[in-house]
């Protein structure tokens, strides 16, 4: 039994915004009221000047397992996850070989055994990722993937993803959409504009993402299935999506912290962890994202978290691979930036970041009674500098590297029990 | 004095240092015209090529004006086939630095290799070229020219004409010619116009005959042939007759106008071979002084501190 003492909670699906205290019995929430009184049995966590989040939740992270476990691992993952705040995260399916039927799933469940942060599995939506063949979703749904997605890339064409969306609909799984035209792509790597022409490096238009997130929206009317954009960068797709959320379409978005931070004016160093594909976009773009997250066009924030090893990064821009990592950075970055600076509020973040991904994929992320008692304690007063040698993550990769942010995560509670205590990953 | 410990491109670099590289280029221009034609300036200075694309015009011009100042120049042939990435050209560089060498210059097909290698090495880089980023000799060679020919840049309108979105010369003449405060005129087709080009600080047209009237310098770039099979171009006759600088065109330019081209030219393309021939085409020259400008900066960047030195 745990006493969260004196914390001030902030959860806006339970519109709570107050100094509360938290009592947890056999991993589940108990008690949510003011001045608990205290009992021996209680292991007491003293809050005092501490923020109380609904656990986090990100629905965007790479594990790199299986076949990539050089780059990251799911205990070094989960690891990173603790730290940055997160009791939940979903690991995208572009591995190899792909998690694509059953018993990956399965496998990969067995594997987080033991971990203290829940790991849920997004399985692909085509077999291999990039196939005319749909995955067993409905088997894989028992085995208990939350979504379908083939990230670092859209369902290959519009015929193929009309398929997918009608038959996800029985299971109920959302399709999370890496929205890039391929053509109109055309071997880019940076943001189309003007750094893309200074620099000489190829640029990969805005209208790469608008033409999938059109053709998806099309499709989602189409056939009543449920499209979730993943890391929406372009201002137009912004205006598509809060367009078609009017119409009653069937449509989410998520957005990344660090492309509601940087613009393509980060890649001016040929610096390869600016290297992110969707790409670092203009300010007009970083505007509209934060405009879009305001208004709830863009539901939540996601990391997409991607690590590399370092002798990948460290090459020639060109032929770098995409992805930055930001578990360990995500909160941190978006108080930093977002919150303190007054451009959203205390209570936006934790919807984006906890609330909204816990209703759209069924996992919670409110601070109800009966609930897993999943919990992030976030101290607002902590200094410190991203210094990439302390991640937990094995992935260096981020364009973060010696920024000073404010607010650090202290406690990370899964289902009662401690994942990070003191700062300190149990 | 050069600030920075590389030279990656015109855009970091001030007019003060750029003035400085042209003003050190004069006297090594008169080296070149000598019967003897060698220095002893370098001697026992040691510096390597790294070119991971061919380039023998590029790379003679390096090799002559070392041998020229007496410094030792390796070559270093990369094959295309065993061209490799990232630790590998780390690994090299450095392999060579700790045999002595002290300046490399550099020439890779992706932009900002030079700027990578040259944060993991000791040893000074010379940018000969980098992707589609800039070329800042054929930048410096060309301003020189300019200058020599036709007087303070900040007063010439320059048009630069053809497939300024691949062509590294074309972003390093517009970042140098611009701090100088001169006009710039890019022109081409729009497929081959990067977006936002005009942020640059330049005019931006489609219509070569507008772009031409009235210009000081006409800088012709190479057009590279398989740009029409990658739907940027229906065909290399089509470029001639609407972006192709013509004996016609040439009328356009002021009557002392220049004609320059940083070479190798496809004739029949980008430019007509009566154009090359015209009396006011300085190609020739441009091959020149760009054996002055590379002395200048090896002169500067392994040894020399100020330009009364060399005389
Ligand atoms: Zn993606
Ligand atoms: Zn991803």
């Amino acid at each position: 039994m745990k006493l969260i003492k004196d914390g001030h909670i902030i959860d806006p699906a339970n519109s709570i915004d107050d100094i509360m205290d938290i009592l947890i019995i056999d991993e589940k929430i108990s008690k949510i009221e003011k001045n608990i009184e205290v009992k021996p049995e209680y292991e007491i966590i003293n809050a005092k000047g501490l923020m109380v989040f609904p656990g986090l939740i990100d629905m965007h992270v790479h594990l790199r397992e299986p076949g990539f476990e050089y780059k990251e691992t799911i205990k070094t993952g989960l690891a990173a996850a603790a730290k940055g705040g997160f009791t939940t995260i979903a690991c995208m399916p572009n591995t190899k070989p792909a998690i694509d039927e059953r018993t990956i799933v399965e496998a990969l469940d067995r594997k987080a055994r033991g971990a203290k942060v829940n790991l849920k599995v997004i399985g692909a939506a085509t077999k291999n990722i990039d196939s005319d063949q749909l995955t067993e979703m409905g088997d894989m749904k028992e085995a208990g993937i939350v979504a379908i997605s083939n990230d670092g890339k859209p369902v290959k064409n519009a015929y193929i993803t009309r398929r997918v969306l009608e038959y996800a609909k029985k299971f109920d799984l959302i399709l999370i959409e890496h929205c890039e035209d391929e053509s109109m792509a055309n071997g880019g790597f940076i943001h189309e504009g003007y750094y893309s022409t200074i620099l000489g490096l190829k640029g990969i238009p805005r209208e790469a993402e608008d033409l999938i997130v059109a053709r998806d929206i099309a499709l989602a009317k189409m056939t009543g299935g449920k499209v979730h954009i993943a890391h929406i960068s372009s201002k137009n797709s912004v205006d598509l999506v809060r367009e078609a959320k009017k119409q009653g379409i069937n449509i989410t978005a998520e957005v990344t912290p660090q492309h509601l931070v940087l613009t393509d004016q980060a890649v001016e160093s040929f610096d390869t962890s600016t290297k992110i594909n969707p790409p670092f976009r203009s300010e007009q773009d970083r505007e509209a994202l934060i405009a879009g997250l305001i208004d709830g066009t863009i539901d939540m924030i996601a990391t997409d978290h991607a690590p590399h090893a370092r002798w990948e990064k460290e090459v020639e821009f060109a032929y770098a691979p995409f992805g930055v990592v930001g578990l360990e950075t995500a909160v941190s970055l978006m108080y930093t930036k977002l919150v303190k600076t007054g451009i959203i509020k205390y209570s936006t973040l934790i919807e984006k970041m906890a609330n909204n991904p816990g209703r759209i994929f069924n996992l919670g992320g409110e601070l109800k009674i009966g609930n897993d008692a999943d919990i992030t304690l976030f101290d607002p007063n902590i200094e410190w500098i991203v210094n990439p040698d302390e991640f937990y993550s094995m992935g260096r990769n981020t364009p973060f590297k010696g920024w000073n942010l404010d607010g650090q995560v202290i406690h990370t509670i899964v289902k009662g029990d401690f994942a990070l205590k003191n700062g300190k990953v149990i | 004095m050069l600030k920075a410990k590389d030279l990656l491109g015109l855009r970091t670099l001030s007019t003060d240092e750029m003035d400085e590289i042209m003003r050190v280029a004069i006297p090594m221009k008169d080296i070149i015209m000598r019967d003897i034609k060698k220095v002893p300036t370098l001697r026992g200075k040691s510096m390597a090529t790294l070119f991971f694309e061919n380039s023998t015009r590029t790379k003679s011009s390096f090799e002559i004006a070392a041998k020229y100042l007496s410094a030792d120049c390796t070559n270093l042939a990369v094959s295309t086939s065993s061209v490799q990435k990232g630790e590998t050209l780390i690994d090299t560089a450095i392999t060579l630095e700790v045999m002595g060498i002290e300046l490399f210059v550099m020439r890779h097909g992706a932009s900002g290799a030079p700027h990578f290698l040259g944060r993991n090495t000791k040893a000074r880089i010379i940018n000969a070229g980098d992707g589609m980023n800039e070329h800042p000799t054929q930048g410096l060679l060309d301003m020189f020219t300019m200058k020599d020919k036709k007087g303070d840049l900040g007063n010439l309108t320059v048009t630069i004409l053809g497939d300024v979105a691949h062509s590294r010369v074309a972003r390093s003449n517009i970042w140098g010619l611009t701090k100088y405060g001169a006009n710039v005129r890019v022109v081409g087709p729009e497929t081959l116009l990067p977006i936002e080009l005009q942020k640059m600080g330049v005019e931006v047209y489609t219509d070569v005959d507008k772009a031409l009237k009235g210009a000081d310098v006409v800088n012709v770039l190479r057009l590279q042939k398989e740009r029409q099979s990658s739907g940027l171009l229906p065909s290399l006759v089509e470029y001639n007759k609407f972006w192709g600088l013509t004996s016609k065109r040439l009328e356009l330019i002021k009557e002392d106008g220049i004609i320059m081209h940083p070479g190798p030219m496809n004739r029949g393309v980008e430019i007509m071979p009566e154009v090359y021939e015209d009396p006011r085409s300085v190609v020739d020259e441009q091959v020149t002084n760009g054996v002055a400008i590379r002395m200048a900066l090896l002169f500067m960047m392994l040894g020399g501190k100020t330009s009364d030195e060399i005389n």
